[in-house]
């Protein structure tokens, strides 16, 4: 009856994203009290590495190839758990509903807390694109979480930490016949830094001030959807409603309004700085901080404040 | 081809939302209800497979009479005919069940969804429906390429992209990307006028057990005001003593 925890690695290697997930189902094994299990690649570099957060057995399996044959693996381990927990990675989120259709699970996705309570199990997620917030219960089956990444956070704790290997195959109903992954930079949904800028940088040759401060400070880059719809940036970097939804500790938005579609995929970042010529703009409203000045005077200034501040370090 | 959208009726983006007394349930009093954003994309992506590829779409929808007025403008933007399955949606599980009793008795070359509605953010339904269809399923699909009964459909994963092909029947899960947004067709005088007389069936619903309910939901507490500074050096005085958040 212990907690089953999915376990994504990236090319062999875990992030971030890994080890909070085993801390979410470490939490919620304290307080239903239980054990953690989890389940990872066969190929991942050091399955062991997650004891330190609190697994007590860790199973490898060798990972079908599509999320629906993932989900298929873990619903044949799914019997006698007592919760499973997914981190709401783009794969994730497509994991975690085909797992809860075919385990029969009672699921709650965009999962910002951990259980709060276990009879029955209750947990708090995003609703109303951040302008509601829902206190949910899991009634009607194996209760599953799938929690945003960077919500819970990371906590080391020991658990026994044994490693086995299991044999469980699943169905791929689709060939994947290519993958590609922006190497060198930070993806987006997991950043905890993220430096935005729109339409206020007047041209896309203007970006590498954008750039250089996202390097400075370890960040991802992302736009606004009007620079994103003319072209001035890929569509991937575009945050906010129909583009990506981001919960960095620190979003930093040079020469964005803040529309409410813009705020949608934003607001739940912890600390939100905004910069912006306009001291009228909506998006100083949702802010923490705010600069009233021109994006190409402030922001060369700012990479070097940072850039002298993190030397300092 | 045999088209299908699902489509759902979700509070404008600009609503004010507010709960009901007992705080769970939207207070829908006064909320101008759209088409889901993400849905669009998909609607559209129909009208252009349909035109390259010739065939009917159906749009369909779970909910009440009251979410009819926007299936009749999913059909003056140009889908054949709709069909509300009439129930209240509890939860996702509810929702997939319904769609797919109708789905699984009908032969739909593809089942076009947004990758999640506006209004419960879970990106749950189209995932939970292609596995109780056992068929292949794309989620945040921005490309899609039909080629006889195969399709190559490409999704964002984080940080990237991956193409997948397969098999029709297919699910996607469709945002921005799969068409353009400069692409979306919206409602002129003519489709409104044709939109009345295309046909809208209602089917009862089969009822299915929720696997989960809303204790109660609250607004974000208000953001207290925001603090104008006037250089970058005391902005990363802050960000690092105050907000931690360096």
């Amino acid at each position: 009856m212990s907690i089953i925890v999915f376990v994504e690695d990236w090319n062999n290697q875990f992030k971030k994203a890994s080890f909070e997930a085993v801390s979410y189902a470490k939490s919620w094994a304290e307080l239903a009290g239980t054990t953690v299990t989890a389940v990872t690649s066969s190929g991942a570099a050091d399955p062991a590495a997650l004891a330190s957060y609190g697994a007590d057995r860790i199973v490898t399996i060798a990972l079908a190839a599509t999320p629906y044959g993932i989900a298929q693996q873990l619903a044949a381990m799914a019997e006698g758990a007592a919760g499973m927990v997914i981190a709401g990675t783009s794969i994730g989120r497509s994991i975690a509903p085909a797992l809860a259709a075919l385990a029969g699970g009672a699921l709650s996705t965009n999962t910002t807390s951990v259980p709060t309570g276990t009879a029955p199990v209750t947990v708090v997620r995003g609703a109303f694109s951040s302008k509601g917030i829902e206190t949910i219960e899991l009634i009607g089956g194996l209760p599953m979480v799938s929690f945003v990444p960077n919500s819970v956070g990371i906590q080391e704790r020991a658990g026994a930490g044994a490693v086995e290997s299991m044999d469980t195959a699943g169905t791929d109903l689709l060939q994947v016949t290519e993958k590609t992954i922006a190497s060198g930079q930070v993806a987006l949904p997991e950043a905890e830094v993220v430096v935005s800028a729109g339409r206020g940088l007047k041209g896309p040759e203007n970006w590498a001030m954008i750039e250089e401060l996202a390097s400075v400070l370890g960040a991802a880059t992302a736009c606004s959807k009007p620079v994103s719809d003319i072209g001035w940036r890929p569509h991937s970097e575009h945050v906010g409603q129909t583009g990506i939804q981001v919960n960095p500790n620190l979003y930093i938005a040079i020469g964005i309004s803040g529309a409410i579609q813009h705020l949608a995929g934003v607001s739940a970042s912890k600390t939100i700085v905004v910069v912006n010529t306009d001291a009228e703009a909506p998006f100083f409203k949702a802010a923490d901080y705010g600069i009233v000045g021109d994006a190409f005077e402030v922001v060369p200034q700012l990479v070097n404040a940072m850039r002298a501040f993190k030397a300092g370090q | 081809m045999n088209l299908l959208v699902c489509i759902s009726h979700v509070p404008d983006t600009t609503a004010k939302i507010n709960f009901d007394a007992a705080g769970t349930a939207l207070d829908a009093t006064g909320v101008q209800f759209v088409i889901n954003p993400y849905d669009e994309f998909s609607l559209t992506k129909a009208l252009h497979l349909k035109e390259a590829h010739g065939g009917t779409i159906t749009v369909l929808n779970v909910g009440g009479p009251e979410t009819e007025p926007t299936l009749r403008k999913a059909l003056a933007i140009g889908a054949d005919q709709a069909i509300r399955i009439n129930a209240t949606p509890t939860d996702a599980i509810t929702v997939a069940k319904e769609l797919k009793n109708h789905i699984a008795a009908n032969a739909y070359d593809l089942i076009l969804c947004g990758q999640e509605s506006i209004d419960y953010n879970g990106q749950q339904v189209p995932a939970m429906l292609a596995a109780l269809l056992n068929l292949p399923f794309v989620n945040a699909c921005v490309d899609l390429v039909i080629d006889g009964s195969s399709a190559t459909a490409t999704g964002e994963i984080d940080g990237g992209h991956a193409t997948y092909t397969g098999n029709l029947p297919l699910v996607v899960g469709g945002k921005k990307g799969l068409v353009e947004e400069k692409d979306l067709r919206i409602p002129n005088m003519r489709g409104i006028m044709t939109a009345r007389s295309k046909p809208l069936q209602v089917l009862e619903a089969t009822e299915h057990d929720a696997a989960t309910r809303a204790a109660k939901f609250v607004k974000p507490a208000a953001k207290s005001a925001v603090k104008l500074v006037d250089n970058v050096d005391e902005l990363v005085h802050l960000l690092h003593n105050e907000a931690k958040a360096i």
